[in-house]
């Protein structure tokens, strides 16, 4: 039991040590989780990509509302097709814009938001997209769920895209 | 009064193990991976795309006038927090290797020209900072996340393409061989 104990502290000082060793980049990703981060959002309400591309084919009478609340420059260069821009979630006017384009939709309709601008721990977008969304009552809400960008997780993958307002 | 039931801690279940050991891999390799890619695309060794703006400043910003430089085009966004992480380094490296003929262009990918302007003054930017737009970004690729840094050398063609939070260090390596001694 001693032993374990002692094996136990060893990793754990390892991967102290090893955790100071990594870049200043790498440990400002933990150390500077914004407020309102998309950590924020409950684990079950992520969505994989591989998963709303499934539900998006399966899906046919009732489908989801697809919202991009991020940047609408990179909206336009890119976003899902059949998504709305509703506004960047870090934003007073995003969140009033969200409020507007939802606020008239039945409160257990699915809804997926999605923004994909930066690393999912940076994004300043989804966290307060969603508590938005939760506050107004909205129980059936899915995030999706980019880790590094969406070009890198969604668009590079082969997943589909269209480009426009 | 809290809005968020549960905070999620760092990546969803399928990527979190009960191991710390695991968590660490994870961190070391997740993490890393999602850092700096220099991705490969069809511009690289390329022309780097032409461009015309005014910047921030309200000159004349002409990609083409920077022939001859080793540029560092760095698009960015006030909401990108790892941008501006950067920035203080890049404001390092103008000073240091400007002499040496780095010039490192800023291209605000925000779409309120004013947040931009309020970044640019805070930070004390001592390089161009012009705005971009999607046909910009279309050019470059698709800035579809950021950060996005391209290096383009002094005969104008496109060296390297770093997506995501990249390692300044290695970005740092890769321009310092093409500057002037």
């Amino acid at each position: 039991m001693k032993t374990g104990l002692v094996a136990r502290s060893g990793i754990a000082v390892f991967i102290g040590f090893a955790f100071l060793s990594l870049s200043p980049q790498i440990r400002a990703q933990f150390a500077q989780v914004p407020m309102g981060s998309a950590f924020s959002i409950p684990e079950a309400q992520l969505l994989k990509p591989e998963a709303l591309v499934q539900l998006l084919q399966t899906t046919s009478k009732d489908k989801p509302l697809l919202l991009q609340v991020g940047s609408h420059m990179l909206f336009a260069q890119a976003h899902i097709p059949g998504s709305e821009y509703a506004g960047p979630g870090s934003q007073p006017a995003g969140i009033e814009q969200l409020q507007n384009r939802v606020n008239s939709l039945p409160r257990k309709k699915l809804i997926v938001l999605y923004c994909g601008c930066c690393p999912w721990n940076r994004c300043p977008n989804l966290g307060p997209a969603f508590a938005k969304l939760h506050d107004m009552g909205f129980a059936n809400v899915k995030v999706l769920y980019l880790a590094n960008n969406f070009g890198a997780d969604w668009a590079d993958k082969g997943y589909p895209v269209e480009q426009g307002y | 009064m809290s809005v968020i039931p549960k905070a999620v801690g760092f990546a969803p279940r399928t990527l979190r193990c009960s191991s710390t050991v695991k968590l660490f891999l994870w961190l070391c390799v997740g993490v890393n991976a999602a850092q700096a890619q220099v991705a490969p695309t069809s511009l690289l060794h390329k022309e780097a795309p032409e461009f015309v703006r005014t910047d921030l400043e309200n000159r004349k910003l002409d990609l083409r006038a920077y022939r001859g430089k080793v540029v560092l085009l760095d698009f960015w966004a006030t909401w990108c927090a790892s941008c501006q992480i950067e920035m203080p380094r890049f404001v390092a490296w103008q000073s240091q290797y400007g002499p040496r003929g780095l010039q490192i262009i800023g291209i605000s990918m925000d779409d309120d020209p004013a947040l931009a302007r309020r970044v640019f003054e805070e930070q004390k930017l001592n390089y161009p900072v012009a705005m971009g737009d999607e046909k910009l970004g279309q050019l470059y690729g698709g800035v579809l996340g950021l950060p996005l840094i391209i290096l383009i050398d002094s005969q104008g063609k496109v060296k390297a393409r770093f997506r995501g939070e990249a390692d300044l260090k290695l970005i740092e390596k890769r321009f310092k061989p093409l500057l002037r001694p």
